[in-house]
């Protein structure tokens, strides 16, 4: 990903910020200008909470290039409704279950090749107890 | 559709690891078999169907560059790309720019170069189906996405990995006994189960490969028909789109695209799963040739594994499926493989198709799904 579009997605990709109707109020992730709810073009910035459970999730044989092994990915479904695809970090593989609780937590998703900037975005993971986390 | 349109003719090039040719003469060879076979040398318009050009081989303004290859200039020329079923949808403008009058004679090739890009630019130009910002960029591949479906789907209707066979040795079969397709040997369970993981739960054996190849079919409208033509009506061509990400979908298993490009064609025919006598499904995964039968009404929701028997989906079935080996044996040229289904079909409803011919089809269902259900283009073809 090159810098501009990432600046661009740094709402989303830090914050979870997805769009609310004010229509309707369906809550949608990715952002969309459209509601998918009723159509309407009233949209406001509404960031997701953070936590969901893991609606399916795959563990690819090898990491495309700029990711690291091993390579979990999910779908996560948030507790305000969207599903979400991202990586599950902090965890074995084994220990994936479909409706596991993940909370988001923001970690690094790509390199630019060794000189590159650093993407950093959502990824999910167990809940860590509050005052454990890291 | 205002006027009815016929394919005359089809062409298709054998699918495989073509190093010796490029875009060009892939593309070229296609069209050249179609012409020849529908008696035809020069048409009104051209559609390339094709999801890579530009990404794997650099190459955009791809029409004008096959237009150029096949002797075709200064013909109407464009390319169309709607990912995995960009050959479905170059035969959807084809036939729409004869149903409309704009064109008599109109030609489709679905071509693609996967051997041209080496390490990860096949794998990443693949991933561009899928959503840039919230699936590719997040490192989700092709079969990373599929594998999601599949795993949800063994959830929710508590089936086993092996359960998925069914299709791959099918289609295995069936490409056996195509000399265009690119694995020319069957499989069994056994080498299904030992088949390595790509992204659990999908094994190798479960996914359509990495390949060349190019296919085209000449459409026409009924004033163009001769006797020497063995015309195969398209009774019915459409197209519909669903969430180009998995998640936005209200349920994932459900690939809405397929359904409503079917049910599109069905009522517009006033047919329907019972009256089509072979399948051509978009088997690039086993998951999605699973979801294709359910979506279009051949099986129950929660039910295809349980259809996907040999007595069933075998050339002697009630719904043979991937009759020439499918995305997954006869091989998975992108943007290509929706103009082979129509070409194969095509072929099966004209009784010339072999060792491979289903006994007395009349009425064919080819279906093109790009993108793990975003998009989907489905034909139904009759004699």
């Amino acid at each position: 990903m090159d810098l501009p579009r990432y600046h661009r997605l740094r709402g989303a990709y830090y914050r979870l910020e997805g769009r609310r109707c004010t229509g309707c109020g369906a809550v949608a992730f990715p952002p969309r200008p459209a509601c998918r709810g009723c159509g309407g073009r009233e949209l406001e910035v509404h960031a997701l909470a953070p936590r969901g459970r893991v609606h399916s999730f795959t563990e690819m044989a090898t990491a495309p290039r700029g990711f690291d092994p091993p390579h979990l990915m999910a779908l996560v479904e948030l507790e305000d409704g969207p599903i979400i695809a991202a990586q599950l970090t902090d965890i074995d593989p084994e220990d994936i279950a479909i409706g596991m609780e993940v909370e988001m937590v923001t970690r690094r998703i790509q390199e630019k090749g060794p000189h590159g900037y650093l993407v950093y975005g959502y990824k999910f993971r167990p809940p860590v107890p509050r005052g454990e986390a890291s | 559709m205002r006027d009815d349109v016929f394919i005359l003719g089809v062409g298709r090039t054998p699918v495989g690891e073509h190093w010796h040719l490029g875009l060009r003469e892939l593309a070229a060879a296609a069209i050249f078999e179609a012409l020849d076979d529908a008696g035809i040398e020069s048409v009104d318009a051209l559609y390339v169907g094709n999801m890579l050009s530009g990404g794997v081989n650099g190459q955009e303004n791809l029409a004008t560059l096959v237009a150029d290859a096949a002797g075709l200039l200064p013909v109407e020329a464009y390319k169309v790309e709607a990912a995995c079923a960009s050959g479905g949808a170059a035969v959807r403008a084809a036939t729409l720019a004869v149903a409309s009058g704009a064109a008599r004679v109109a030609l489709a090739v679905g071509v693609e170069k996967m051997t041209d890009g080496v390490g990860e630019t096949v794998a990443e130009g693949l991933a561009t189906a899928a959503d840039q910002d919230f699936e590719a960029s997040h490192g989700f591949s092709f079969a990373g996405l599929s594998a999601l479906l599949m795993r949800r789907y063994m959830h929710e209707t508590g089936a086993a990995r092996d359960d998925f066979a069914a299709f791959s040795i099918n289609s295995h079969r069936n490409a056996a006994a195509n000399g265009r397709a690119m694995f020319r040997e069957a499989i069994d369970r056994d080498d299904f189960r030992r088949s390595p993981m790509v992204a659990s739960p999908i094994c190798v054996l479960d996914a359509a490969p990495i390949c060349d190849g190019a296919a085209a079919v000449v459409v026409a409208s009924r004033e163009v028909l001769r006797s020497h033509h063995r015309p195969v009506r398209i009774a019915a061509s459409a197209v519909a789109t669903d969430t180009i990400d998995l998640g936005s979908r209200a349920d994932i298993l459900h690939l809405r695209s397929a359904a409503v490009s079917a049910e599109r064609c069905f009522r517009h025919t006033g047919f329907g799963p019972d009256d089509v006598d072979l399948f051509e499904a978009h088997d690039a995964f086993t998951i999605i040739a699973a979801l294709s039968l359910e979506a279009c009404g051949f099986a129950p929701r929660g039910e295809a594994l349980r259809f996907a028997t040999e007595e069933r989906i075998g050339l002697a079935g009630d719904l043979p499926m991937s009759t020439f080996g499918g995305l997954k044996g006869r091989g998975h040229p992108v943007g290509a493989s929706g103009t082979y289904q129509v070409a194969e079909a095509t072929l099966q409803l004209r009784g010339e198709a072999g060792p491979n011919q289903v006994a007395g089809a009349r009425r064919a269902l080819a279906q093109s799904v790009g993108g793990h259900g975003s998009v989907a283009v489905t034909h139904l073809l009759e004699v």
